[in-house]
């Protein structure tokens, strides 16, 4: 049965090109696989072969013609001995239903994502340290879900880096808490290999400063897999560990990643200050049947809070918590800087500024109606982070004020960063390049024309 | 404790049911790749489109020892593997067009599907990174305590990622149901292996973490067949990874848009007419008593088996645009 050659697109981005020359001349015999023409894409010079033998019955576009649109029939092919038909073309080569991509002008909404659940009660509380918090965490969850397991540099033996992981070897075993050589781009994609297959691990970095080996993983493969699968394969996993500056450790060993992850679809990503996130956010992490990443702070693993101790402490992920309410400006801040937003709190008191701070907990997803209810409040609006200022969190914490609560605001929104530098090692220049209480207080003077 | 490399020699090792399975899955692979080839030439197939053509005796001699349960994960040439591992032609290739019907609902395309219920785990873009994630699929046999073993396909041009022996080193340590088949089809995109690697001998490239490893016809399915079961039972019975490179050719180029230039035609015609394995197979089975009317048979079958598949993948409806907020994140 004769076959039309239809012009073929032979690139990504092609849409016509030149039939530069025939190598085969009508009547001649051809191949499967067989070289016949050459055709100039918008790239290169592409070789065409026959798909099937047979005989080049009939050129149809001839030698150096340009602008052959794709799909515009070239030739046909005909068996030894068929005459080539009057109409060209053999239907079963056409496209039955082909470009026809309608470009609606209205793209579907992104629905709308608000978490409803609540904070839990706390119930029974007692004194902790935010390590102490983590730690009993991992402990709870490996006991309740056999499928969890434990694995990064020094989670082990060692009895973790920062002493995270003490004590889960001898109760869980080297199956379940298994020490890894230094290899974060082999085991990071090991352990998403596991998730891929419904096991639930939890990866420690040592710090999140060597994820950036991983981080391919991490949104290539962890985060992306489930949209690619069409919802057949998830991931259920947990990256975690320090994050941010620690003291004195120099640049590579100091940055917040905060902006970073949150700018990923496919992504969670929890940023706890207190023993009680740290305990709520991590539980929730484990238990999310999602990647989770969970950037925790070195500084913080030895300070103490008042935190629940039931096993059962589940903080919903991406909901925000106000440690502190006021009347006159809103501070959000994340991870450390609740701490330093809530000393600038005390300090514009003494002012008799009123400031509420916002303790995000969650940067993906981010609790936008908690801040917007706020500025409506105070219609004033800072932002404390850590890490540098460029499209950082404070940068979406300020649009999302301007873009939903503009009506509401009677000055700017301000950001409070981390300086836009390397972090230096010397002590008089690593202080200097952090905020402080008095830079928030500072940023809230501006807002009310001080 | 490497085995020598050289390429299997054990003879007939298949029955004549598994040449005809095998004839059978190769010429699905080919015919079901030519399809595609033509799809993407009428522009219903968009993007990038990796080929398999030439290939087909790797990933169908290894398909003829895989047990129930056995997992595979691949590159972005990735549609032999996901018709030998059992995924339907269909669907296949209305993830190819972009479309519902697609294994993706149309989100994937050609470097991105998978199959839970076929324990096929893509389909991946990134050179290299479905080693470390094979390695985690062995892992998870492991600490399930399973008789799986986990086949991670991988080209020449991935065997210079530092991931592939990150996992070698895990692989090795962790002593994990790993099967790595390098696929040596000797371009990685257009860089022959000798200007890319200073390795003479990839199936060598395991042996620093004492992975065993044999050097394979991969053109020849008997012999994949036969490398692979060595290759299986030893990652089976709990002794740790194994390494097969097959030694292969890709008759297209790199993607659909690669003029092919680094390589003389007379490499390409040399392979077709003198080392093609669905044609070396047909005609040691030819000598064996099977016949041409019975390959003209088959051959006919499994191009209306894939002709259904295009049709299919040209009338399933694109994607409902609500699509494009569904599967980001498993909804609590």
């Amino acid at each position: 049965m004769a076959v039309t050659i239809l012009m073929p697109a032979l690139s990504p981005t092609m849409t016509e090109g030149t039939l530069a020359r025939w190598l085969k001349k009508e009547g001649e015999v051809v191949a499967a696989g067989e070289v016949i023409a050459e055709i100039e894409t918008d790239k290169a010079t592409m070789e065409l072969e026959a798909i099937e033998e047979g005989v080049l019955g009939r050129i149809l576009v001839t030698d150096g013609t340009s602008e052959v649109a794709v799909n515009t029939p070239i030739a046909i092919l005909v068996e030894e001995g068929e005459s080539v038909p009057e109409q060209s073309g053999n239907s079963a080569s056409q496209p039955l239903s082909g470009k026809n991509i309608s470009s609606s002008v209205e793209k579907p909404a992104q629905p709308v994502q608000s978490v409803q659940q609540q904070e839990p009660e706390w119930g029974e509380t007692r004194e902790m340290t935010v390590r102490e918090a983590l730690r009993d965490t991992m402990v709870e969850e490996l006991r309740r879900d056999q499928d969890v397991f434990l694995m990064g540099e020094e989670v082990a033996e060692y009895q973790g880096a920062y002493k995270v992981s003490q004590g889960l070897l001898d109760e869980f075993g080297a199956r379940r808490v298994i020490d890894m050589p230094i290899s974060e781009h082999g085991f990071t994609g090991m352990a998403v290999g596991a998730a891929l297959t419904g096991l639930k691990p939890i990866v420690e970095f040592m710090t999140m400063n060597f994820a950036l080996q991983a981080i391919d993983h991490i949104i290539n493969s962890a985060a992306k897999t489930r949209y690619m699968s069409g919802g057949q394969v998830s991931c259920p996993i947990v990256f975690r560990g320090p994050n941010g500056a620690a003291a004195r450790v120099g640049a590579q060993h100091s940055q917040c990643f905060a902006s970073w992850y949150a700018h990923v679809p496919g992504l969670k990503v929890v940023v706890p200050w207190s023993a009680a996130d740290a305990k709520g956010l991590l539980k929730a992490a484990i238990r999310d049947p999602n990647p989770v990443i969970v950037l925790e702070n070195e500084i913080l693993y030895g300070q103490k809070f008042e935190a629940p101790i039931s096993e059962d402490f589940v903080l919903p992920i991406g909901k925000a918590k106000i440690e502190r309410e006021g009347k006159d400006v809103t501070l959000v801040a994340f991870s450390i800087m609740v701490g330093v937003a809530l000393e600038a709190a005390e300090l514009l008191a003494k002012e008799g500024i009123d400031a509420e701070v916002i303790n995000l907990r969650s940067v993906r997803p981010l609790d936008k109606e908690t801040i917007i209810a706020s500025v409506r409040k105070t219609n004033h609006i800072v932002s404390v982070e850590e890490g540098w200022p460029v499209a950082g969190i404070g940068a979406e914490i300020c649009t999302i004020a301007v873009e939903e609560a503009f009506d509401w605001l009677d000055a700017p929104p301000v950001r409070v960063c981390g300086l836009d530098i390397p972090l230096p090692y010397a002590a008089n220049l690593e202080k200097l390049a952090l905020p402080k209480p008095e830079w928030i207080v500072d940023a809230v003077r501006k807002q009310f024309g001080g | 404790m490497t085995l020598k490399n050289k390429a299997s020699k054990t003879g007939s090792v298949l029955t004549s049911e598994q040449k005809e399975q095998a004839l059978r899955d190769m010429l699905l692979v080919r015919r079901f790749e030519e399809k595609a080839g033509q799809l993407y030439g009428m522009g219903l197939i968009g993007g990038f489109c990796h080929l398999y053509i030439g290939q087909e005796a790797v990933v169908v001699g290894i398909g003829l020892v895989m047990k129930q349960g056995d997992r595979s994960i691949t590159s972005y040439r990735d549609h032999g593997q996901m018709l030998v591992a059992g995924m339907t032609p269909r669907g296949v290739m209305a993830e190819l067009t972009g479309r519902s019907g697609g294994y993706s609902h149309g989100k994937g395309g050609s470097m991105h599907m998978f199959s839970r219920e076929k324990e096929f785990y893509g389909g991946h873009g990134i050179v290299g990174a479905q080693v470390s994630i094979g390695t985690g699929l062995a892992f998870a046999s492991k600490y399930r305590d399973e008789d799986s073993v986990s086949i991670v396909y991988f080209g020449d041009g991935a065997v210079n990622q530092g991931q592939v022996y990150e996992s070698f080193n895990l692989a090795a340590l962790l002593k994990l149901p790993c099967l790595y088949v390098i696929e040596n089809n000797r371009y990685g995109m257009g860089t022959s292996v000798e200007r890319a690697s200073a390795s003479k001998d990839l199936s060598q490239n395991g042996s620093p973490w004492g992975i065993p490893s044999l050097k394979v016809d991969g053109m020849n399915v008997e012999a994949v067949y036969g490398a692979a079961k060595t290759a299986m039972d030893h990652c089976r019975s709990g002794k740790g990874p194994f390494l097969l490179e097959m030694e292969t050719y890709r008759y297209r180029g790199h993607s659909m848009s690669d003029p092919a230039k680094y390589r003389p035609r007379s490499e390409v015609d040399d392979m077709r007419s003198h080392h093609d394995p669905i044609e070396m197979l047909k005609s040691e089975m030819l000598q064996e008593g099977y016949t041409e009317e019975a390959f003209k048979a088959l051959d006919k079958e499994i191009k209306e088996i894939v002709q259904d598949s295009a049709i299919f993948a040209q009338e399933s409806p694109l994607p409902d645009e609500k699509e494009l907020w569904t599967d980001i994140l498993v909804e609590a």
